[in-house]
């Protein structure tokens, strides 16, 4: 089966290197799935589980916002934030989950921006702990 | 006999001599250990930076007529912003000096008028005293800068720029070479050029992009991140070079604090060998008075 090379940086490390037979990542505009001889593409990319299939398995990474870049011999994922399963840390996620929905309930007015920046935070709370298998 | 070369007082010199060296040892072994962290993290930083230098790079080369606030460049440069990455704390030898004498040589060599952003308290201390425009300030960056602190210094010079409150940014910090060097640079922040930074992406390749929705949503943001990434960058090379000048200046105060231990042990020694021969003449002579009395 052909792959592609794809690469996970983010601005503090090297995320993951590996070549793959298929991406999948939620952009702003949608979910594309990406294989190898796609046509070159750049998209930002939402705050979203990353799937990724290489030597026939799947594996998720809680990706949290950034760029993807289709190349046509390689594929580069410039992410805000990039963790796969085991890196995440569960009891932490969760008590950002705890904490955003309770910001977002004790909403008063005038807070709009609070506002989107507690969804925002439950949002890569809720990517991280599904990418980890927990609920 | 002076006063500071009686045997108690040359006692009392060594021992706060060599508490100096306990706590100049003890500084350097800890600097010694958050320059391995220091510099694992430049280190580690450096695919990210040269993988948005590529993606830019490629982009801008596609878009030549890209018209962003970022890419402006206003053909009379009135002010010109510097913006100085210093440390927060001294007992660094000469880091934060050989930051502020170059910045210093380079805004009196300024022909237009110069405002400031001040990353570091040393460098912030630096302009206050000198009565220098400060436009914002970012200290206590502590040991492990954070990118979020990358990105808020960004959002300040931008708002900065588009404002007019300077039409050029130049960036001042130190690249890490290696725990003894480290190198002074200058570079242009602000404005972005096109040209530059297609040389820098490599604009050889012949595809086109899709743009998903379109160029400008795109590649809008994507110049504020590529300011974000080339400060963040810095602000990793400039602590390592700090914790790399820290240790450096600790382990030679700690070896200037052994020879003058050396030194002092001698003259101890003497003064204390002195002592005894006196007493023993003093004892001798005592002894023959006896005698003969």
């Amino acid at each position: 089966m052909s792959t592609t090379r794809l690469e996970i940086v983010t601005p503090r490390r090297l995320v993951l290197v590996a070549d793959v037979e298929m991406v999948i990542a939620r952009g702003t505009e949608g979910e594309l799935g990406i294989l190898p001889q796609h046509a070159p593409l750049v998209t930002p990319l939402e705050v979203a589980p990353l799937k990724l299939r290489a030597g026939g398995k799947w594996e998720e990474l809680a990706v949290s916002g950034g760029y993807l870049e289709v190349m046509p011999n390689r594929i580069t994922v410039l992410a805000n934030t990039a963790e796969r399963a085991g890196e995440i840390d569960v009891a932490r996620a969760r008590s950002a989950r705890e904490r955003a929905e309770e910001r977002k309930k004790g909403r008063r007015e005038g807070e709009e921006i609070d506002m989107a920046r507690a969804e925002a935070a439950l949002k890569r709370a809720i990517t991280r702990l599904r990418v980890a298998g927990e609920k | 006999m002076a006063a500071g070369d009686s045997l108690r007082d040359i006692r009392r010199r060594i021992k706060s001599i060599q508490n100096t060296q306990q706590i100049t040892r003890a500084m350097k072994m800890v600097a010694a250990a958050k320059l391995r962290r220091a510099q694992g993290a430049a280190e580690a930083a450096r695919p990210y930076a040269q993988a948005l230098r590529g993606l830019v790079g490629r982009l801008a080369s596609r878009n030549v007529r890209f018209a962003h606030p970022l890419l402006r460049s206003s053909g009379g440069v009135r002010r010109v912003g510097y913006l100085v990455i210093t440390a927060d704390r001294g007992l660094c030898g000469a880091y934060n000096a050989n930051v502020l004498r170059r910045t210093a040589v380079e805004l009196a060599r300024e022909e237009r008028e110069v405002v400031v952003v001040a990353v570091g308290r040393k460098g912030r201390d630096f302009f206050a005293r000198r009565s220098f425009p400060v436009l914002a300030q970012f200290v206590r960056l502590g040991d492990d800068p954070r990118y979020e602190l990358a990105q808020s210094i960004t959002a300040e010079v931008e708002r900065l720029f588009v404002a007019g409150e300077f039409t050029e940014l130049k960036l001042v910090y130190t690249r890490f070479l290696s725990a003894m060097q480290y190198k002074v640079e200058v570079v242009r922040l602000l404005p972005l050029h096109g040209g530059e930074l297609e040389e820098r992406g490599g604009a050889t390749t012949s595809w086109d992009y899709i743009y998903e929705p379109t160029v400008a949503a795109v590649l809008g943001p994507l110049l504020a991140r590529y300011v974000a990434g080339t400060v963040f960058g810095a602000l990793l090379e400039a602590k390592a070079s700090e914790q790399g000048a820290r240790m450096v200046a600790m382990d030679s105060a700690s070896k200037n604090a052994e020879k003058m231990l050396k030194l002092l042990t001698l003259k101890r020694n003497k003064a204390r060998q002195t002592a005894i021969t006196r007493e023993l003449a003093e004892l001798v002579g005592g002894a023959e008075a006896l005698a003969e009395g």
